[in-house]
This record gives C-alpha cells, sequence and structure tokens, in this order.
C-alpha cells in the first residue's frame, strides 16, 4: 500500500493516492441544482473533512459516492466520481461498491433485530455463514467500534433498545463489518453526548490506519481536531479545498471560508 | 399559587366528557357482540355435541350433524388462503417495494380499492363465468375458493402494504448502504418488521372468507351434498350457506338447528383466528419487539 500522508508531494503523486476523485460534479433534485462545481480528491488514508451550513448539499454529495442516487428518480448527478481510480457509474456491480464504503447516518439506525444480528447482517449479506467467522466479525468491530464492552453480555438484546449514542457507535461497528475501504460519516456526532463523540473521535483517528474517512460535520471544531484536509460547501457549491492546518490559520483563498470557520456566519 | 384558572376547569371539563364520550362507544360497540353470542348459546349451545359436529345430516337436513359442511368451509377457506396469501403478498411487496411512482401504478391502486368495493354476488357471478365456465373447474372447491380469494385479496394486499409501509425508510436506507439488494432488504429488515401487520391481514381474510355465501353458491357450494369431497375439483356442503338453508330453505326445521350451525360457523371463525393471533405473538416474542 502507498505511503500516506505525504501530503506536499508533487500533484501526480496526489492523483495517484487519492481513493476517490471528484471531477465537475453536479447535482440536481428536478430542474434545482443542489450543488455544482465540485473538484476534489480524497487520499488514502486520510480523514477528509467537509464543513458547511445547512442546505449546503453535504448529504446529497455523499449519496451520489455509493450511488444512492439511484433510489430517487428525482435526484441527478453529472460529472465524474471515480474510486479506486475507475469511474463509479462504470462499475458493474453497485452492490460491490456500495459494501466497501461503510455509511453514518446523522441519525443512528440501530435496526430492530439483535445487537449481534445487527453486525453480523453485512457479512451475512455478503455471503458469510459460518458462525465462528461471525462471532468474530461481530466482536472485532463492536472492539473497534468501542462499544465491545458495553454489550459483550447482551449481544441478543435488541440493537435498537440501546442509548442513543450506543446505537450510533453500534451503526460505526456495523459499518466496519463491511470492511469497508472508505467510511463516510454524516454528522455523526449530532445526537451523540460529548463523551461518546469524543470515544468516536478516537475510534476515528485509529481507523484512519487502515481506511479512507470523509467526514461531513457541523462542527468546524471537530474538523480542525480530526480532519488532515478540509473542504468547505456553501450554498451549492464548493468553495474550497485545502489542508486542516491552513484553514484554520487564515491560509484561504476566499473570504467566505475564513468568515465560517472563525464564526462568523452560518 | 397553581390555582386552576377558569380556562384550566373548562378544558378540565371537556377532558373528562370527551373520555366518558368516547368510552361509552367503546362499550356500544362490544353489545351487539355480545348479544349475538350470548342468543347463539342460549338457543342453539343445546344442539352441539360431538355428534353434531362429526356426523351427517339426516331427516332432510332436520336432523343428524353439520360434518360435511363444515369440513367444507375449512377446506374452502384453507385453499382461499393459499391463493390469495401469496398472490396478495407478493403484489403489495412489489407495489410498495419496487413500482415506479407513475400513472400505472396508480391506476392499480385504484384498481385493488374498487376491487374492494365490488358486491359478493358480482364477485359470485364472475366466479361463475371465469373458473366454473371458462377455465372448467366446474362447480366445485377450487372454483368457488378462487372467487374467495379473488375477492378478499385487496384484503390482504392492503394490510400488507400498509405494513410494509409502516417499516421506516431509515432501516431500508441503511441496509442498501451496505451492499443489499432490494429483495435482500425485504426478506432481512423489512418482512420481519411487518409480519405481524400482514397477519392481522390474514385473520380479516380469515373471518370475511369463512361467512361468505353468495360467492360460493353457484361456484361450488352444494345444498346437500352427503359425501365428502375428496379433491379440491368436487363440490362441498359449506356451513354459511348450510346455515341459509337450514334457516329458510327447509319445512319443519327444529328451532335450535339454525343456530347451533351460527354458533360452530363463529367458533370456527374464531378458531382460524386464533392459530393466526396465537402464531403472531410466538413471532413477536421470537424478535424480542
Amino acid at each position: 500500500m502507498v505511503e500516506a500522508q505525504q501530503s506536499e508531494a508533487a500533484p501526480e503523486a496526489a492523483a495517484a493516492e487519492a481513493k476517490l476523485t471528484v471531477r465537475d460534479l453536479r447535482i440536481r433534485y428536478g430542474a434545482t441544482t443542489v450543488l455544482e462545481g465540485v473538484n476534489l480528491d480524497v487520499r488514502r488514508n486520510e480523514i477528509f473533512g467537509i464543513i458547511g451550513p445547512a442546505g449546503a448539499g453535504k448529504t446529497s454529495f455523499l449519496k451520489c459516492i455509493n450511488r444512492m442516487d439511484m433510489f430517487n428518480t428525482n435526484m441527478h448527478a453529472d460529472g465524474e466520481i471515480t474510486f479506486d481510480g475507475e469511474n463509479i457509474r462504470r462499475w458493474a456491480n453497485v452492490y460491490e461498491l456500495r459494501r466497501r464504503i461503510g455509511v453514518v447516518f446523522p441519525l443512528p439506525v440501530g435496526l430492530p433485530m439483535t445487537i449481534y444480528d445487527n453486525v453480523a447482517l453485512a457479512p451475512r449479506l455478503a455471503g458469510t455463514k459460518s458462525k465462528a467467522k461471525l462471532d468474530e466479525i461481530v466482536q472485532r468491530c463492536l472492539e473497534r467500534a468501542a462499544l465491545w464492552d458495553e454489550v459483550k453480555d447482551r449481544l441478543d438484546s435488541l440493537g435498537s433498545l440501546l442509548s442513543g449514542g450506543q446505537q450510533q457507535r453500534l451503526t460505526i461497528a456495523r459499518a466496519l463489518s463491511q470492511e469497508p475501504e472508505l467510511l463516510m460519516l454524516d454528522e455523526f456526532s449530532i445526537a451523540v453526548d460529548p463523551v461518546t463523540t469524543m470515544k468516536i473521535e478516537d475510534v476515528l483517528k485509529e481507523l484512519k490506519q487502515e481506511m479512507t474517512i470523509i467526514m461531513v460535520t457541523n462542527l468546524v471544531q471537530q474538523a480542525r481536531r480530526l480532519a488532515d484536509r478540509t473542504a468547505f460547501f456553501l450554498d451549492g457549491s464548493c468553495v474550497e479545498v485545502g489542508t486542516t492546518e491552513d484553514f484554520f490559520t487564515g491560509e484561504v483563498s476566499d473570504p467566505r471560508t475564513r468568515e465560517y470557520v472563525e464564526g462568523r456566519f452560518g | 399559587m397553581f390555582e386552576p384558572t377558569s380556562l384550566n376547569k373548562k378544558n378540565d371539563r371537556i377532558q373528562t366528557a370527551v373520555k366518558a364520550g368516547f368510552g361509552l362507544m367503546t362499550l356500544m360497540l362490544i353489545i351487539p357482540v355480545l348479544i349475538i353470542l350470548t342468543m347463539l348459546v342460549y338457543k342453539g349451545g343445546g344442539v352441539i355435541s360431538m355428534e353434531f359436529l362429526f356426523t351427517n345430516p339426516t331427516n332432510g337436513m332436520t336432523a343428524g350433524g353439520i360434518f360435511p359442511a363444515l369440513l367444507g368451509t375449512i377446506w374452502l377457506v384453507l385453499v382461499a388462503l393459499l391463493i390469495s396469501v401469496p398472490l396478495g403478498v407478493a403484489a403489495a411487496i412489489y407495489l410498495s417495494e419496487y413500482a415506479p411512482e407513475n400513472w400505472l401504478t396508480r391506476v392499480i391502486n385504484l384498481a385493488i380499492i374498487n376491487l374492494a368495493g365490488v358486491p359478493s354476488i358480482v364477485h359470485a357471478l364472475f366466479g361463475v363465468g371465469a373458473f366454473v365456465l371458462f377455465f372448467g373447474f366446474g362447480t366445485s372447491i377450487l372454483a368457488a375458493s378462487l372467487t374467495l380469494a379473488i375477492m378478499t385479496l385487496p384484503i390482504v394486499i392492503v394490510a400488507t402494504k400498509e405494513s410494509l409501509e409502516a417499516v421506516p425508510y431509515a432501516f431500508r436506507e441503511a441496509c442498501w448502504n451496505m451492499g443489499a439488494t432490494r429483495w435482500q432488504t425485504i426478506r432481512r429488515v423489512v418482512l420481519p418488521n411487518a409480519i405481524s401487520g400482514i397477519l392481522t391481514g390474514v385473520i380479516l381474510e380469515v373471518s370475511r372468507t369463512s361467512g361468505e355465501t353468495a360467492p360460493i353458491m353457484f361456484t361450488g357450494a352444494a345444498f346437500f351434498l352427503p359425501l365428502l369431497p375428496q379433491s379440491v375439483f368436487d363440490q362441498t356442503m359449506a356451513l354459511s350457506l348450510h346455515l341459509f338453508v337450514v334457516s329458510t330453505q327447509v319445512p319443519d326445521m327444529p328451532e335450535a338447528l339454525p343456530f347451533g350451525v351460527a354458533l360452530v360457523l363463529i367458533s370456527l371463525v374464531l378458531v382460524l383466528n386464533s392459530i393466526s393471533i396465537a402464531l403472531r405473538v410466538y413471532l413477536r416474542s421470537k424478535k424480542k419487539w
């Protein structure tokens, strides 16, 4: 695997490192354009933050990446997105694409099945039947999501009965059970207490070693704590992409970015 | 401090009145049911015996048992369920999970609602034309059950659709995001959550099917038939038609007998429903909901 963190390498090298590239992306619902002019690369093993106020098109952007736009006949995406160098529109097996991309939603979605079944669902969908293998996956994913110690004695109680913060970690464990190469988190801390948020942030820093992470967040400081590079979305366009350090030291090209980061609007 | 204002008091009085009024109306629902059951047990309870349940009618149906009719109704209901439940559940899954939002889907949905509004005697005529004559099943259990199945399809479809739609969209999205196909999502997440609603539809259908008379009169149910049906291509007696016959068509009928038949019919519906309810409770307990 390519060594990550060479963020100041030559542009060509950076392109080769890219896990995900987005070129001229434009998303519209019917005749209404919600996002346009998005050009960015997400590099391997980095945490890529996306900040911006509500309605900036952040969630629509995530939906395009794993082609969830297919489920909304009204939603159209133009432009080119590549995952591992291949155009996602040309991935013959869209299910395999989605399996390689884990998603965590703003509100935790504990499926109404046992904690065990929640985490074992993705491997089962992929055809894993062996009880021993499933046990191993469930334990490993729950441990990595910092939930194992709290639930190890009640794996067959209902996942949807856990507290909000636990459910969100369950959702992360479930996403990890897909063994994703890219993890996308959409405002994961919105329904979670600060302690759990910190636990999850620590988890993400660990996970970065193994996978690429895109983190959409409303909390500018969260991006500052976690992201290697950050994109700023505003009113349906991508205003700026840069290293997080530049964002927070004022090394930005667009004054709106500085104003948002400094908390003057949004 | 915290003295109720006159508005508080007024709201309180309205609340009390509404609660009492609605409670009263609920009670009034139970009254007819209780009266019917009491009357049936009081007037018809005397004729119920093992012999009544398990022997043939004799003396021009004025004596003896009702076994052929009882067995016939069970046949009709089970065959009708076997046809309409898979068909209705499949159609409902298609309509709620797969069908695109377009005019055709809307027309189909409208057609289902209309099908529910068609009088049962019209279904009977359709059954004669389609199943008895066109498909050549003759007057048989199969033709009668098919007619009943078509008549009760809307019940199954609407109940199933509503319980599928009650499953939160977020569950489906979470599943699709993991790389599940629509069918995997339906089988592992949507159906297990909708099953008790579907069973409620089946319960309603059982009640409707066992009581209907018109649709089976011309398609498969016989006035009097001492032989038991051997296959779905035979005619059969049925409790509902038998009740009509012994109540109105036979002279010198002992008064208790029709009430006995009605009591057996209602008990049969209760027994069949209890099976579905037990199944529903079992599925829920297994899923720990």
